[in-house]
């Protein structure tokens, strides 16, 4: 047997330098053989063959600024459409002389986000109070009026975009808690709570969205005393909370299940109650390892609410939907679906990144 | 009375004809213990033995189905006041450390004192920055325990024990997850802290760190104590055939 002992220690070496930069790359990746080559080629081909007569209607040969459709000239994309709806689309039938108090709300809302978000913003503890107290009470006051001399706007009058965001912001931010509470119980050990639990999850999941929405539209009333009514948007908001918590309750109990007996454990034994353990803990722990799971569902919650339309809401996509069916503006439904695409992507693919974000900013090994 | 608590040294930790069981198997039978303040124990036996049961009852990480545990003076039952009451007073150090991974170190020794003991922030921080030093890891308290090595990891996790100033520590067998160039560090640690008076309990198979600060060491076999005596008699003449077997075997290689 023969080795080679080394006698000092070794400099610790760079590693070998291969060739860097785009067109290392795409020599590597794109168009390392024969076939490879021919591929590429052919795909790029087919990519610009199909973007090109897209590009060319939705822009160049779009109209986009008008008052009807015969301004609608050039033979593309006929934007006029979405704008001059676009205040329809974006608040429904809210008054126009009351559309201000929408985009008040629209701002703080921003602007309390944009500091929840950013790094480094001062007092985060009571902007968080603020966005989850003091906003929805603020929010409501402006956006349903009836005191400080504003007049009353009917939630009947809400719509478009401004209806999607209040359903989806409710729906998250209510069916958040519910769904840790029901993800405790059902891993509880007392077997009353376990099992109340375990019953509104499955039965809850077990029911689809749209049968929710009918039976708190359609059915709830029947059971209520006569003269008795509920705001319908309200119990759309209730139907969608529940709705969601179930989902969530299953996301967040799959984050508890990954922890370690041991957290659990050690926090005990250092003395911390049950509650305290959960608080700083186990929860910290579970809900960062399903923040996938978690922005999924709230993704298809926010997708979700333009099932509203079933019970007489007028959400973005209803009022879209609306716009197209008019007999003024038939045949453009390619217009308004793409811009109902365009608007939930955006949100959609916001939550997306700020939640991979959060993934990022919370990684505590390398 | 007064004149006999004098006298009679103070205990700290009685178990008495305690049983225990998983199902329909018996962990624990009849075990009679009594620890006197400031005495460090160590407790070796075979595996499965219950060992690390017995401990764990102590601080009711277990539950004991019969028998009576009184624990500096309070009867441990179901009473949730008196078990938090006993798990603020017994701090525990266990195998796989079982730090809080998405905290820093110094997040780790504050947590339970701010919310156990409400202890204002800066008290805590500047108590646990004391503990740090003394096992010799101040400069780390800023990382994550996920960035430190086991033996490292280890010492942070006594240290957090140590911040809720307990009274009684146990130790749940604290070197046998770590890699035997670590195990000194955390020996040390634990030899130093034993010999500023702390009651300790250890689950160990550590026979050098039980010759060096042991006051007893309990042999355990199938659920029971079969055998209690100093270091030097244990090692030397043991009694048990149980006991010679078990010893012949961890030092015998």
């Amino acid at each position: 047997m023969q080795a080679f002992i080394t006698r000092e220690t070794l400099p610790s070496l760079p590693p070998p330098s291969t060739l860097k930069g785009p067109i290392a790359w795409m020599r590597q990746n794109l168009f390392s053989s024969v076939g490879n080559t021919i591929v590429t080629v052919v795909l790029v081909l087919a990519i610009l063959a199909a973007l090109i007569p897209f590009i060319n209607w939705a822009f160049i040969k779009a109209d986009w600024i008008g008052s009807s459709r015969d301004d609608c000239t050039s033979g593309g994309a006929c934007w006029v459409f979405v704008y001059v709806h676009l205040k329809l689309f974006m608040v429904g039938l809210y008054p126009e002389a009351e559309t201000w108090r929408v985009l008040l709300v629209g701002m703080i809302l921003v602007v309390t986000l944009a500091g929840l978000m950013i790094k480094g913003v001062p007092f985060k503890k009571y902007l968080q109070l603020f966005a989850l107290i003091a906003f929805p009470i603020i929010a409501f006051m402006l956006l349903s009026g009836g005191s400080f001399g504003l007049p009353h706007v009917e939630t009947n009058f809400w719509g478009g975009l401004l209806l999607t965001l209040v359903i989806a912001i409710v729906g998250i931010v209510a069916a958040f808690p519910l769904g840790i509470l029901l993800a405790l119980g059902r891993r509880s050990s007392m077997p009353i709570v376990k099992a109340i639990c375990v019953v509104f999850i499955e039965v809850w999941r077990g029911v689809p969205l749209i049968t929710v929405l009918f039976m708190s539209s359609v059915m709830l009333p029947l059971f209520l005393p006569e003269g008795m009514e509920f705001d319908k948007l309200l119990r759309a908001l209730v139907g969608i909370t529940l709705f969601q918590s179930a989902y969530l309750a299953e996301v967040v109990r799959s984050g508890l299940q990954a922890i370690p007996k041991g957290q659990y454990e050690a926090a005990n034994a250092l003395g911390l109650t049950f509650w305290q353990g959960m608080y700083k803990v186990i929860l910290p722990q579970a809900l960062k390892i399903v923040i996938p799971g978690i922005v999924n569902s709230f993704i298809s919650l926010f997708k979700d609410t333009s099932l509203v339309l079933i019970i007489g809401l007028f959400d973005l996509l209803a009022t879209i939907q609306g716009a197209f069916a008019s007999p003024k503006w038939l045949g453009y439904a390619i217009e308004g679906y793409l811009f109902a695409a365009l608007v939930y992507w955006v949100f959609c693919f916001g939550m997306s990144r700020y939640s991979q974000r959060v993934e990022r900013s919370l990684k505590t090994t390398n | 009375m007064e004149t006999a608590t004098q006298t009679k040294p103070e205990i700290a930790i009685s178990l008495r004809d305690v049983n225990k069981w998983y199902g329909e198997f018996d962990v624990l039978k009849n075990v009679n213990l009594d620890v006197e303040r400031g005495q460090r124990i160590v407790i070796c036996g075979p595996s499965g033995s219950g060992k690390s049961t017995m401990i764990r009852c102590i601080n009711r990480l277990e539950e004991h189905q019969s028998g009576q545990i009184i624990v500096d003076g309070i009867e441990l039952n179901n009473d949730l006041k008196n078990i938090d009451q006993i798990r603020r007073e017994v701090g525990m150090v266990f195998q796989h450390f079982n730090l809080f991974p998405h905290l820093t170190v110094l997040e780790n020794c504050c947590l339970a004192p701010m919310w156990v003991r409400k202890i204002p922030r800066k008290e805590a921080e500047a108590t646990a920055m004391e503990y740090l030093e003394r096992v010799k890891i101040p400069h780390q308290a800023k990382k994550f325990p996920g960035q430190l090595s086991g033996g490292q990891q280890q010492r942070v996790a006594i240290a957090r024990s140590l911040c809720m100033k307990p009274r009684i520590m146990l130790f749940d067998e604290p070197t046998s997850a770590l890699d035997p160039e670590m195990i000194k560090e955390v020996l040390d640690t634990m030899i130093e802290l034993a010999e500023s008076g702390m009651t300790m309990l250890c689950v160990t198979h550590e026979m050098g760190f039980a010759k060096t600060v042991a006051d007893a060491v309990i042999f355990m076999d199938a659920g029971q104590i079969i055998e209690m005596n100093t270091p030097d008699e244990f090692f030397n003449h043991p009694q048990h055939e149980r006991s010679k077997l078990f010893l012949s075997q961890i030092l015998g290689h």
